[in-house]
């Protein structure tokens, strides 16, 4: 068989972006089209289609011998892209699939599907960049659309507010993330990684880069919502439709995760890390972002802002990917890192769907105590709720065990017991918050008569697939352990 | 081969009664038991294993291996396999689930389909812990029994279910990290030397003497340091004073299938792990700290007795009674003798099935009169002649009646524990056998209140007679006690094969 041409490694950035436009073809051919079927069909077959693509092409092995370059390596495809991409797609279908209910009677739905796939889009993009200019574009690309998601319940205060606080930050920490750029452009001379890697090693303004990385890395920070740029997570997740909140915590923190390997690992390598320990500076915040995050979640009434502060704390998890560098495990902990975050792109992406299926019922308030007993009228959504839950907290019901215990054994592996021993910490303590959930469901009597009339098929799939998925990972853990380990393998070779 | 068809059977079972119609899932779930119990015995009839899993020389029923995960330096597999001391233990599991749920048809009235998936869910993890020889399977298992049984405590259970279902969680949880941040401290200390979590290579490694110092702490220290981190991690589960304090309350709260399991299986995983992990991977160790472990096992046996003759509520008697005969296991365990090691895992056996029997009585008792206080009745021997009787053969089974499994039990471990070496293993074995005074006392005194003399029933309920389902499960478990007092050999035989290896010092 001849070789493929070589533009299909960008297959699955190709299919989200054709996706996105037929779903503008269609909202100029029927602008006000509430025909839920083929708008969120259309948005599912696209982004199942650029999964499959990318599945396929991580099977066949593009990418992963030999990264495929664009524009003299503006954007790489490799193990790593395709890895990530399969993340964001996965994420994208179950939002897309929940929201077929969940915008039950909403107008301007074809809007939310495009944006929705062009956010997907941009992140794959993200995936693949190769240079700081194509990272911030396609950054931009990510937040613009989520921007306008968070806020999509026009008439929902909430949602307004939520949106343009989301907003406000996400423009600050854009311009600071550009003005690194342009630091570390001065510095180095160049935006392309492989360049700015030979270029940082000798330059002599050190200080003008270090301030250039410190800034890029408050940039990702938002992105990832680790502390200190964490604080629009919260109102954001809380605020947005469900489903967005989903998308945005899952697959828009990994988009955040994939540059910043990217970024730190290749653009400005171990070599700086004498004169510029961003090293450290990733220890600091992945402790204060675990920390942190999970002490917030403690004290929360509400269901979704929990679980958006524990989406904190588990960025601070990934975290040690960068943070345990050095340590003469890199590919292992990074490996691992990025394992983690497949891991968590179903198991929160399910939990964040089970509240936009609470949502839906409307019957169902959203803190904990509303929750009680809902055990009875919904079992098969509140199993897959347990599973999200403990595989969260690290019980082995899900694959989040695995990858917990994995990320941590590989930091201590790579000597940096400490960082493991904060997060087993962290982990104790964030089963007291999950299990909450646990116990309203099932243990708790309902305080009053919860009825729930309407199983909303959409929705249901959706959670139930992304459970599914959750609990067979830990059988099928290796299949996910193993091109993660080479696609981190390939950056530091 | 076989053991996966039997996990994945109980499991299956577990899913299809979880969304069974109530209506059928008591009916669902019997029948759903019966297939990974016809599965168990005929691995039990056709064990040819020999030897001890852990240790080489032998030979693994049923064994397979096959690469599962690999990362970093350490290889996972998937690896399970029975042998002489697992055996039994499966049987015991795949029995007692089934019984389990007999006993539930009466007390279980709502939520029935997920009761019962629930209990084959937690069969499922209790015969993964038994089966499994790879440390991360094992530990998979090992977490996922907690979650079943924290919602059977929690949903089904009395007034204070939520209370005793968090305490048991975690109590549970929290050992669990203490005994796993001890055995991860040996497998770094070993360094190169094993390169899977494999728990008969680790046992290997370590008794073939491969630990290396970790941190600075050289190998002795952190064999110590790491038997007391196991030790305690796995008291807790078994439990031993002062760890035990989660246990009678999550008995008196938990419904009395679910006390069935929790007392006939549960508890086992404890023992069975102290024996798999400190016996057999740090014998010395374990040998330097007989004296003080023996001291915690005779406290436990008094203690818990002392407490059981307080009680007034029988199923905090027969609670606290358990934890006086898993003291009587630790005895034999820290003997370390042929006879010590073999009778512990024998005791094992029979107070699974006692506790299950005395619990499954408790809960018939419990089902007609809605009291379980002493005070509260008597003379219900008239009303409930049947009842009656399977509950006197039960409470003596416990006092070690001859020909009875308890008897056997506890004989081969005072046998075992007198011959011991440790320093003082007579006095400890002697104090202990007091145990057993105090046992009849406060089961005798239990009966003779409640079972005796003339009839009365202080609540509002008219007496009758229990139905047959309720009775079956009783039956069985005097029949298994009975028989595996006469004919200890059924099962003593291949636990004598599979300990004596510990003991040669072999790796």
């Amino acid at each position: 068989m001849a070789p493929l041409p070589e533009w299909t490694a960008i297959a699955p950035t190709l299919l989200l972006g054709l996706t996105a436009i037929v779903l503008f073809v269609i909202d100029s051919v029927d602008p006000r089209s509430k025909n839920r079927t083929l708008l969120s069909g259309t948005a599912t077959v696209g982004t199942l289609a650029a999964l499959v693509a990318a599945g396929a092409l991580l099977a066949t092995g593009t990418g992963t011998d030999q990264a495929v370059t664009f524009y003299n390596g503006q954007l790489v495809v490799d193990g790593m892209s395709l890895f990530f991409t399969i993340i964001f797609t996965s994420v994208a279908t179950l939002v897309t699939i929940a929201s077929y209910d969940y915008l039950a009677g909403e107008s301007e739905q074809a809007e939310y599907y495009a944006l929705v796939v062009l956010a997907a889009t941009g992140m794959t993009l993200l995936a693949s960049a190769g240079s700081l200019a194509v990272a911030f574009v396609s950054l931009e690309l990510v937040s613009l659309p989520t921007y306008a998601l968070v806020a999509f319940m026009k008439d929902n205060r909430g949602s307004v507010e939520a949106g343009l606080k989301y907003f406000l930050i996400g423009a600050l920490s854009s311009a600071i993330f550009v003005y690194g750029i342009s630091l570390v452009y001065a510095a180095t001379g160049s935006l392309l990684f492989s360049d700015v890697a030979e270029a940082a090693a000798g330059t002599e303004v050190t200080g003008v880069l270090g301030i250039g990385v410190l800034m890029v890395l408050g940039g990702f920070a938002f992105k990832t919502a680790s502390v200190p740029f964490h604080f629009w997570a919260p109102e954001a997740y809380e605020g947005a439709p469900a489903p967005i909140s989903a998308f945005l915590s899952s697959a828009s923190k990994a988009a955040g995760f994939v540059v910043a390997f990217r970024v730190f690992t290749v653009a400005f390598g171990l070599d700086i890390t004498s004169s510029i320990d961003w090293v450290l500076a990733f220890q600091i915040l992945a402790v204060v972002t675990m920390t942190l995050g999970n002490f917030a979640a403690v004290t929360q009434d509400n269901v979704k802002r929990m679980l958006a502060y524990s989406s904190v704390g588990q960025a601070g998890y990934v975290l040690i990917g960068l943070a345990a560098l050095g340590g003469g495990q890199n590919s292992l902990v990074l490996g691992m890192s990025m394992t983690h975050l497949f891991v968590y792109g179903f198991m929160n992406t399910g939990a964040f769907l089970f509240v936009a299926l609470v949502e839906h019922w409307g019957s169902v308030g959203r803190t904990f105590e509303d929750y009680n007993g809902l055990g009875r009228e919904a079992p098969i959504a509140c199993v897959a709720m347990t599973v999200f839950m403990f595989s969260l907290a690290g019980i082995p019901l899900g694959g989040g065990f695995l990858s917990k215990y994995f990320l941590f054994g590989a930091a201590v592996s790579a000597g940096f017991w400490w960082l493991a021993a904060v997060g087993v910490v962290n982990s104790v303590l964030s089963l007291y918050y999950y299990s909450r959930v646990v116990k309203a469901m099932w243990l708790n009597d309902p305080a009053g008569d919860i009825s729930l009339n309407d199983y909303p098929l959409g929705l249901y799939t959706a959670v139930v697939a992304a459970g599914l998925v959750t609990v067979l990972l830990i059988p099928a853990f290796g299949l996910v352990t193993d091109p993660a380990i080479d696609a981190a393998a390939a950056l530091f070779s | 081969m076989i053991i996966e068809i039997l996990l994945a059977l109980s499991l299956l079972g577990a899913l299809v009664v979880f969304v069974l119609p109530d209506d059928y899932a008591p009916v669902g779930a019997l029948i759903a038991s019966l297939f990974p119990l016809v599965t168990s015995f005929l691995m039990w009839f056709g064990f040819d294993g020999s030897g001890n899993a852990f240790l080489d020389g032998g030979e693994l029923a049923y064994e397979t291996m096959v690469g599962w995960i690999s990362v970093g330096p350490y290889a996972i597999n998937w690896h399970v396999g029975v042998d002489g001391i697992s055996m039994p233990l499966v049987v015991m599991t795949t029995v007692l689930t089934t019984l389990a749920i007999l006993t539930a048809w009466t007390p279980i009235d709502e939520r029935r389909s997920q009761f019962y998936g629930l209990v084959l869910f937690l069969e499922t993890g209790l015969l993964g812990v038994f089966v499994a020889l790879d440390f991360f399977a094992w530990l998979v298992f090992w977490e996922i029994v907690l979650i079943p049984m924290y919602m059977l405590i929690g949903v089904w259970g009395g007034p204070r279910r939520k209370y005793a279902a968090i305490k048991f969680f975690v109590y549970t949880n929290v050992a669990t990290l203490v005994m796993f941040l001890g055995f991860i401290a040996l497998v770094f200390g070993l360094g190169d030397s094993v390169t899977s979590l494999d728990m008969p290579a680790i046992a290997q490694a370590l008794r073939g003497g491969e630990l290396g110092s970790l941190g600075g702490i050289g190998p002795d220290t952190l064999k110590t340091v790491a038997f007391i981190a196991m030790f305690a991690g796995f008291a807790v589960k078994v439990p031993i004073v002062p760890v035990h304090t989660w246990l009678p309350d999550a008995h008196v709260e938990a419904p009395t299938p679910a006390s069935v399991l929790l007392a006939g299986v549960l508890l086992k995983m404890g023992t069975y792990a102290l024996l798999r992990f400190n016996f057999t991977m740090l014998p010395e160790t374990a040998s330097q700290l007989a004296p003080y472990i023996a001291i915690l096992a005779v406290v436990s046996v008094i203690y818990g007795a002392m407490l059981a003759l307080a009680q007034q509520d029988l199923k905090r008697i027969v609670a606290y009674s358990s934890i006086s005969s898993m003291g009587f296991v630790i005895l034999g365990l820290v003997a370390y003798t042929e006879f010590g090691l073999g009778g512990a895992t024998f005791q094992m056996i029979s107070h699974g099935l006692i506790s299950g029997l005395l619990f499954a009585c408790v809960g018939v008792i419990y089902n007609t009169t809605h009291t379980r206080m002493i005070g509260d009745m008597a003379g219900l021997a008239d009303r409930m002649p049947v009842t009656t009787t399977l509950f006197v053969a039960g409470c003596f089974a416990y006092m070690g009646l001859p020909f009875m499994a308890g008897f056997m039990g506890e004989y081969f471990i005072f046998q075992g524990s007198f011959a011991a070496e440790f320093a003082g293993s007579m006095i400890y074995t002697a104090i202990a056998m007091f145990g057993i005074v105090i046992v009849a006392g406060y089961l005798l005194y239990a009966m003779q209140r409640t079972l005796f003399g003339e009839f009365r029933l202080d609540t509002d309920y008219s007496i009758g007679r229990a139905s047959f389902h309720d009775v079956v499960p009783l039956v069985v478990l005097v029949i298994c006690i009975i028989g595996l007092g006469t004919a200890p050999d059924v099962f003593f035989g291949m636990i004598q094969d599979a300990v004596g290896p510990l003991l040669e010092g072999g790796v």
